[in-house]
């Protein structure tokens, strides 16, 4: 009696404390097994010389930091991938202004804008294998569209996604399709949410076009950018169907980015170099920590100044 | 020990119940993983299958069909977390690192002096030998070579060529017509392998390809680079139809129907899609690939596919009575004809389907391959050798100037490998 008495009281007094952790406990343990453990596991297996069959213990062979010198030393294939995945993350921030540009665009009150404003954000919502696809046709030497247009404006024909130099950039087109539908999508609804008096204000004071949307539009649209900015950026480094469907990394390997040449190197067809695959993984976690980390802290600094 | 003593015994005893003429009831599961996912090869896959069923009605068989594609990287995951009972895959080293990890089931006590198996299929025994132990047993095999446009070749005067001297000639006819020589589609890197299989085994013959692939020569070495000088002939003349590097191999094909090239060097299931875009055999023919060097002895591929039994199986029994039924010479028969697979049987009691490529497809491997048969580059090479090696051919059939670099890439690779 004594006792749970007490225990009532503890819980009591501690209630507040206590009750967000109760309801974190389900949505921490799934973290901590399916994204903490699993980073650990890669860092261990990094370590070691194993084809992924058999268990680690008996058919791995302990190397220490071999696979990472080997990487970062000697091997063309990972340079040209992480080259590529900076290109990515170059090129694929141009969603940001151009879906902010048809949002805009969108955003008026005309018969049937629901369905262009639809129609816009289609690519977003096919499969990117779809995408893909579209785009591989697309950019076919004989056939595909793409030498139509060039041809027209009296450009010799170009085998894009056959070319080394021009590969990797044609799969960045093709990811900027859907990416822009969904950045236009989060400036859309930033744009529903903007303060209309502060608008009738500047326009008051004189505001219009290009100096209206930088100094009032845009900084109300701070959040929606913010957004837009993460997700382009995640989506670039994990940028691996478009790849995969396009050119399967090639020609001759040049289009590659990291995450697929991990792909390559561990789980593909030919692939049985599970250390190094999981090397690969690593130096991409710690890339995509430099980003995660920042995001992570631009938030935590936001939450701080709203709450005083 | 016991144990195992006693596995043999059964499976003999069910080996030897099926061979006589009042089969033994299978009792139990028997579940079954495949790979062969176009419609001609599930269809029959599917009706062996059943008639494996009809005689045994008390056993109960799952079978799952997997992509063919996407069956190369789940089979990993599938024979360690959830094994199936009989799996199809292939032969020679593209098995190696499943029986090394010790994935697969050894099924010597089936090839067994005496045992049929071992009098029907022997000369495929080395495709499934490794380290001295058998590991499955094949189903099926085909020939590669050239498949040409025999009217284009009768329109413009040519002949098979006998020589590398008249491939040449042959191929500069064709060009002077306003027509590639070969058509390929490199992208998967596989149709360049062929290439290259077949022009170092007609350089350098069937021993130095087969030292190749286990390592012992340098990819720098002269005899390698006369292979990629021979190699470097055609592509520098204009053989190969251009953008080939980005297209896969069916969308090679209509090139040759189209007759906008002459040929291709292909693998016999070419046939079919090529019969279907509507090449009569009258139009279309096959000849073995050229004598390059004088005096080296013809060699061929001829992939081998092949059944296995995991080692973490339930039903070992019923999948050792599985695979006896496979390669017997009745079912390899059916298989194999013209309706079903279109290739070859690995049984040497079963008879090769009535049809014009099969024929010539057999009798070039059983008479006219005296230098030996090779299974193909990716499966006699190991996996990751095979993976930077067809990288650097995809990217010398477009720019064949880079070989001293592509050399010297494939040959950092084989220093790491072996």
């Amino acid at each position: 009696m004594n006792t749970t008495l007490v225990k009532q009281n503890w819980y009591k007094r501690n209630e507040i404390a206590i009750t967000p952790w109760l309801f974190l406990v389900p949505g921490l343990i799934m973290f901590a097994i399916y994204v903490v453990f699993p980073i650990f596991q890669s860092f261990r297996i990094s370590l070691f010389k194993w084809d992924g069959l058999g268990s680690l213990a008996t058919h791995g062979e302990y190397i220490g930091m071999a696979n990472y010198e080997k990487l970062l030393t000697r091997d063309r294939s990972f340079n040209i991938s992480l080259w590529n995945n900076l290109k990515w993350l170059v090129f694929y921030l141009a969603s940001i202004p151009a879906g902010l540009f048809i949002a805009l665009f969108l955003n008026q009150t005309v018969r049937g804008i629901r369905l262009y404003k639809s129609l816009f954000f289609f690519p977003f919502v096919i499969s990117q294998i779809v995408v893909g696809l579209v785009f591989t046709w697309f950019y076919d030497p004989q056939y595909g569209l793409f030498n139509g247009i060039i041809g027209f404006v009296g450009f010799k024909p170009l085998n894009v996604l056959g070319d080394p130099t021009l590969s990797t950039y044609g799969v960045i087109a093709a990811g900027l399709w859907p990416q822009t539908a969904y950045c236009m999508i989060l400036y859309l609804t930033g744009l529903n949410s903007l303060d209309l008096e502060q608008t009738e204000a500047a326009r008051l004071d004189g505001a219009k076009g290009i100096r209206m949307l930088w100094h009032v539009i845009l900084p109300q649209l701070r959040p929606a950018t913010f957004i837009a900015f993460v997700v382009t950026v995640i989506g670039s480094l994990r940028s691996f169907d478009l790849i995969s469907i396009m050119t399967n990394g090639g020609p001759f390997g040049s289009s590659r980015v990291l995450s697929f040449y991990m792909f390559e190197k561990s789980l593909s067809e030919y692939g049985f170099k599970m250390g190094y695959g999981a090397a690969i993984a690593v130096i991409l976690f710690l890339i995509m920590m430099v980003f995660i980390g920042y995001f992570l802290w631009r938030m935590y600094q936001d939450e701080k100044a709203t709450n005083g | 020990m016991r144990s195992i003593l006693k596995a043999t015994a059964v499976s003999l005893a069910t080996l030897v119940a099926l061979a006589g003429p009042a089969s033994a009831e299978l009792t139990g599961n028997l579940k079954i993983n495949l790979d062969t996912s176009n419609p001609a090869p599930r269809a029959t896959m599917e009706a062996l299958i059943a008639k494996f069923q009809a005689a045994h009605p008390a056993l109960n068989i799952t079978t799952n069909v997997i992509d063919r594609e996407a069956y190369k990287t789940q089979i990993r995951n599938f024979l360690s977390a959830d094994a199936p009972d009989v799996l199809t895959w292939y032969a020679a080293n593209r098995m190696r690192p499943y029986v090394e990890a010790g994935l697969l089931e050894d099924v010597s006590d089936m090839w067994a002096d005496g045992t049929d198996i071992a009098n029907e299929l022997a000369s495929t025994k080395g495709a499934l030998t490794v380290d001295g132990k058998q590991w499955g047993v094949p189903y099926t095999y085909y020939q590669w070579g050239i498949y040409y446009r025999k009217d284009i070749y009768e329109e413009l005067g040519l002949s098979e060529p006998a020589n590398f001297d008249d491939m040449l000639s042959n191929c500069e006819a064709m060009i002077a017509s306003g027509r590639k020589c070969y058509t390929i589609g490199n992208k998967w890197l596989w149709t360049g392998a062929g290439w290259f299989d077949y022009i170092n085994l007609r350089t350098n013959g069937f021993n130095f390809h087969m030292q190749m692939a286990a390592g012992e020569i340098e990819w720098t070495d002269p005899r390698v680079r006369e292979t990629f000088a021979n190699w470097g002939k055609l592509i520098r003349m204009g053989a190969f139809i251009d953008d080939n590097q980005n297209k896969d191999w069916q969308q090679s094909l209509p090139f040759i129907i189209d007759g906008s090239a002459g040929a291709i060097l292909m693998g016999n299931f070419a046939v079919s899609p090529l019969r279907e875009g509507g090449l009569t055999d009258d139009q279309l023919d096959f000849h073995q690939f050229p004598a390059i060097t004088a005096g080296v002895a013809m060699a061929e591929d001829a992939p081998t596919d092949t059944f296995h039994i995991a080692a973490n199986a339930k039903n070992k029994d019923n999948a050792r009575a599985f695979l006896a039924y496979i390669v017997s010479a009745d079912a390899q028969t059916e298989m194999n004809n013209g309706a079903n697979l279109g290739q070859l049987p690995v049984n040497s009691k079963a008879s090769v389907d009535d049809d014009k490529f099969l024929n010539k497809g057999f009798e070039m491997l059983s008479s006219n391959s005296p230098g030996g048969v090779a299974q193909f580059f990716d499966r006699d090479f190991p996996a990751e050798m095979a993976q930077a090696a067809m990288e650097g051919f995809q990217e010398f059939m477009i720019y064949p100037d880079n070989l001293d670099d592509i050399l010297d890439r494939i040959e950092g690779v084989r220093k790491e490998v072996y």
